[in-house]
């Protein structure tokens, strides 16, 4: 089988990379362009885990194919900091220690960012119910929320 | 001091940029194979074919294994080598590898294994405790007895008597990162393992002798995992086999890792229970006598189950003393997957037995719940600090501090006047019925196999001043690592970043025990310290001979070594000590002290100390669909002198999370054939974002622990897991506040909405 070749946006460098028709955008993150930021907790959708913008659209990786994202905006955890300074976000959730194992972390945090950019202000529970699609283990969700709405706090003061 | 600090997980700054190393993100050679089982489709049965030809023929696949390939099959068991890698003859649940595929991607493996044709002679599959009851199926000749006092006679003499029985569901780990494992093969038939696992040496152990090579020869490496909880204790043997042995067949270096679905069907999962009980009591609600009945679903394999058993059996106080008491643990054998450790390893199970005769003999009593909790508290110490009551297991409570952390936590949960106040809600409300409930935790801390108590620590101190430090311990999240770390830059009086934290090896420190049993920090923190005060010695010698001082006055802080009214930099010294010739590396061990356990007997001090808790929990249900929310949880949570707060607050809110979605949410259900209809988050739910409680007051019962742990500190990984069990009970007072107090809820758990609203049911039909 021949094999698809796809020329993207990822992070804002344009990559290119020859995907099967059945990969994944995010075997194509992880396997083909090294991007291992992005974790498979399910494969099915319903974790969270392998959360990336599509065109500023969060999208669960694991569900759209590599073919898929040709001349599209792909933006993974790694896009987040800007060299060495990190995204208020990611600030923030060390901070408020909003992580332990940290698999669910980039998911999170790229799904707790597409919320921010819609919602600059969300209330709590507009927090608690963006991110039920992203699941964590070990947290308790306590201090992920903490986290996100001071976020939101700091980059409503900054604008 | 950087002990008692809140400092950030040391990998914080790894995760938030995704750059933190898990052991599929290890870059591996090229030409790496993947491996994928194939699984067995039948619960019970004779396999009469292995049909592979369309395996073998699948693209991108390069060998595939069966029982006929390994005349010699590996053992992947922990304990009692009954767990063949491949199904040999015969399979024992669905699930169960039959086959392995090696090719050369994950998805190509994975594909190819769907493509076997098995073909079994089916036999009858033991699926429930009371099949396998009524079989004789178990583990060990007998049930496990073990008694104090004359607990028959003493129910028999009480005013009252009532019986019951229930059902403990079990768990899924739902860590999110699935099982994997990768080896590389080396020079002279040797082999580098990298696994997500809490055990390295049992993997190293394991390898070897699959391979049939001396321990030596395998080298285990484990940076981190993606959460563990018990699931990776003896879970990753199967994955690290298989890599190992296809390594050595091809050459090359294999990785596998389960895809969800995969790993929820071939891996186990907590104990599921059944509970029978029989109560005296007197008019107060004082427990005079209890007989306990566990029925516990062990699986195919025994694995963990016999210790597992146990402790919940050794949970089966909880806060209580029961003079009058005996247990009867039956460890049944399955047709389903092999039950293994899960957080609290059996305690939370035997904990929630006595938690529920307490809420039936509240509900019997008419008496509040708290206050018949109170009357069978253990007593304090006496006013000379000692114990005046023994567990069922004879040992004496040295520290129940039960009476001020649950006074302190009723005060400032303000539990009184909600409970009253929720009682004038509840009469104004026909659909919508909060309830309340405060329950304790008491948990033993120690391996109860008592050899297991001991770890092992690796530190280098280099010329530049630099510390490499090394244990047995191993990272899923709990930040143990940064824990340990804070222990060996308080010795040695430095700054953190000058501490290296590495990855779990064992060809730096051996024969370590599981990251388990909520022992990491205890024990490994101990050997560390251990470690470092032996090269802080040989530095404080070697300056103080220098100055002509004795070595005593030489201090370390603040990054200086101050000798002779001087201070020098840590670093300047150790360049001195180097080149003095003094070593500048030390091992360092630590075997827990005080503990002795007949399990035959049932007797003994199998654990150090307790660590203690309490949690209330607000709950409301809706009567028409069973729903429910957790509407407030305030917890108080017992870790001696904490070594750092926001970990162990981390670790006290996740905990309590979990054990409450064990309890609610999360629902295995096995259909007829045996086969798991629940085995990805899609059909199995644990707590999601908007599951979190709505106020969520967490602090931390921040006293010294009386023995000489590191920092006085206590264990903390698993205790606060049983803090949920207040979320069970307040889901009962909320159904018992749909009757007129005639008929006790008698909630199984999970409590899931469906049960939730049978149970509201049950009391309209009064």
């Amino acid at each position: 089988m021949s094999k698809i070749h796809v020329t993207t946006t990822v992070n804002g460098d344009t990559v290119e990379f020859l995907a099967e028709s059945r990969d994944t955008l995010l075997d194509a993150l992880r396997d083909q362009l090294g991007l291992t930021g992005t974790k498979e907790g399910c494969g099915t959708g319903d974790c969270g885990a392998c959360s990336v913008l599509l065109d500023g659209v969060l999208v669960c990786s694991c569900l759209v194919l590599a073919a898929e994202v040709q001349d599209k905006q792909v933006e993974t955890v790694e896009g987040l900091a800007t060299g060495a300074e990190l995204h208020p976000l990611q600030r923030k959730f060390i901070e408020h220690a909003a992580l332990q194992c940290g698999f669910c972390t980039p998911g999170i945090l790229v799904a707790a960012k597409a919320l921010l950019a819609q919602n600059p202000d969300p209330t709590e529970s507009e927090v608690r119910f963006w991110l039920a699609g992203n699941l964590c283990r070990c947290t308790g969700y306590d201090k992920i929320i903490r986290a996100v709405m001071d976020a939101g706090a700091e980059m409503r003061g900054a604008n | 001091m950087s002990i008692g600090k809140s400092l950030a997980h040391d990998s914080a700054a790894l995760h938030v940029r995704g750059e933190a190393r898990y052991t599929d993100d290890i870059p591996l050679p090229a030409g790496a194979l993947h491996l994928a089982f194939g699984l067995s489709t039948c619960a019970h049965g004779d396999i009469t074919a292995i049909d592979l030809d369309a395996v073998r023929a699948a693209p991108g696949v390069i060998g595939v294994y069966a029982q006929a390939d390994w005349p010699e099959m590996p053992d992947c068991s922990p304990s009692a080598h009954d767990e063949p890698l491949l199904a040999v003859d015969q399979v024992h649940y669905l699930g169960q590898p039959v086959f392995l595929v090696a090719a050369t991607s994950h998805l190509a493996a994975r594909k190819a294994a769907r493509l076997g044709r098995i073909t079994y002679a089916e036999r009858p599959a033991l699926l429930t405790v009371d099949q396998a009851l009524a079989a004789n199926s178990r583990f060990e000749q007998g049930p496990v007895i073990w008694a104090k006092g004359d607990a028959s006679t003493a129910i028999a003499n009480a005013p009252f008597q009532l019986d019951g029985s229930f059902e403990v569901g079990g768990q899924e780990h739902f860590y999110l990162e699935g099982q994997v494992a990768a080896a590389l093969p080396l020079e002279g038939g040797d082999m580098h393992v990298y696994s997500s696992t809490q055990h390295p040496t049992e993997i190293q152990h394991k390898v070897a002798h699959a391979l049939h090579v001396p321990m030596h020869a395998v080298r285990v490496e484990v940076r981190r995992m993606g959460g563990g909880f018990g699931g990776k204790e003896s879970q990753g043997n199967a994955l690290a086999i298989a890599c190992a042995l296809v390594a050595r067949a091809t050459g090359r270096a294999c990785k596998m890792r389960y895809d969800r679905d995969d790993d929820m069907m071939i891996t186990g999962k907590r104990h599921d229970l059944k509970i029978r009980y029989r109560v005296g009591h007197d008019a107060e609600g004082r427990i005079l006598g209890l007989e306990f009945t566990h029925l516990v679903r062990c699986g195919w394999a025994q694995d963990l189950s016999l210790p597992v058993a146990d402790r919940a059996m050794l949970h089966s106080d909880n806060c209580y003393h029961l003079p009058h008491i005996r247990i009867e643990s039956h460890r049944l054998k399955t047709n389903t997957q092999s039950a293994t450790a899960y957080r609290g390893f059996g305690g939370p199970q035997g904990m929630i037995g006595i938690e529920r005769v307490m809420d039936h003999v509240a509900h019997a009593t008419a008496r509040p719940q708290l206050e018949v909790r109170r009357v069978n508290f253990y007593a304090s110490m006496d006013q000379a600090g000692a114990p005046q009551q023994s567990t069922p297991f004879h040992m004496p409570v040295e520290d129940f501090i039960g009476h001020e952390l649950v006074a302190a936590l009723e005060t400032s949960a303000d539990y009184r006047a909600r409970r009253a106040e929720i009682a004038a809600w509840n009469a104004t409300s026909p659909i919508l019925k909060r309830g309340i409930a405060l329950t304790p935790v008491k948990f033993g801390i120690s391996f109860t196999l008592t050899f297991l108590n001991q770890a092992g620590a690796l530190v280098h101190v280099y010329q530049d001043g630099s510390i490499h430090l090394n244990h047995g311990g191993t990272e899923m999240g709990q930040g143990l690592n940064q824990k340990v770390a804070q222990v060996a830059a308080s010795v040695f009086g430095v700054p953190m970043e000058v501490v290296k934290i590495t990855p779990t090896d064992t060809g730096k420190v051996p024969n370590t025990s599981a990251t388990a049993a909520s022992s990491g920090s205890d024990l490994n923190g101990m050997a560390v310290q251990a470690a470092c005060e032996t090269i802080r010695a040989r530095m404080a010698d070697f300056v103080a001979q220098k100055f002509s001082v004795d070595a005593k006055s030489v201090r370390f802080a603040g990054g200086q070594v101050k000798v002779a009214g001087e201070a020098f930099a840590f670093a300047q010294v150790a360049a001195w000590v180097y080149q003095g010739r003094v070593s500048l590396s030390s091992t360092g061990f630590y075997a827990t002290p005080k503990i002795t356990w007949d399990r035959v007997k049932g007797s003994g001090r199998p654990f150090l100390y307790f660590a203690y808790g309490a949690a209330v929990t607000e709950v409301v249900i809706d009567t028409l669909t069973g729903e429910n929310r957790i509407l407030r949880a305030d917890l108080l949570h017992d870790t001696g002198t904490s070594l750092n707060p926001s970990l162990d607050i981390g670790q006290v809110e996740g905990a309590y999370v979990q054990g409450a979605g064990w309890l609610t949410t999360e629902e295995l259900v096995w259909d007829e054939k045996g086969d798991l209809r629940t085995h990805a988050p899609s059909t199995y739910k644990i707590p999601s974002c908007s599951d979190r409680p709505r106020v969520f007051n967490v602090a931390l019962w921040d006293k010294p622990n009386r023995e000489a742990t590191v920092g006085k500190s206590k264990a903390v990984g698993e205790p606060p897991f049983m803090l949920g069990i207040s979320a069970f009970f307040a889901l009962s007072d909320a159904v018992a506040a749909c009757g007129d107090g005639s008929v006790y809820p008698a909630l199984d758990a999970p409590a899931t909405p469906e049960r939730v609203l049978m149970a509201v049911q049950r009391q309209h039909d009064v």
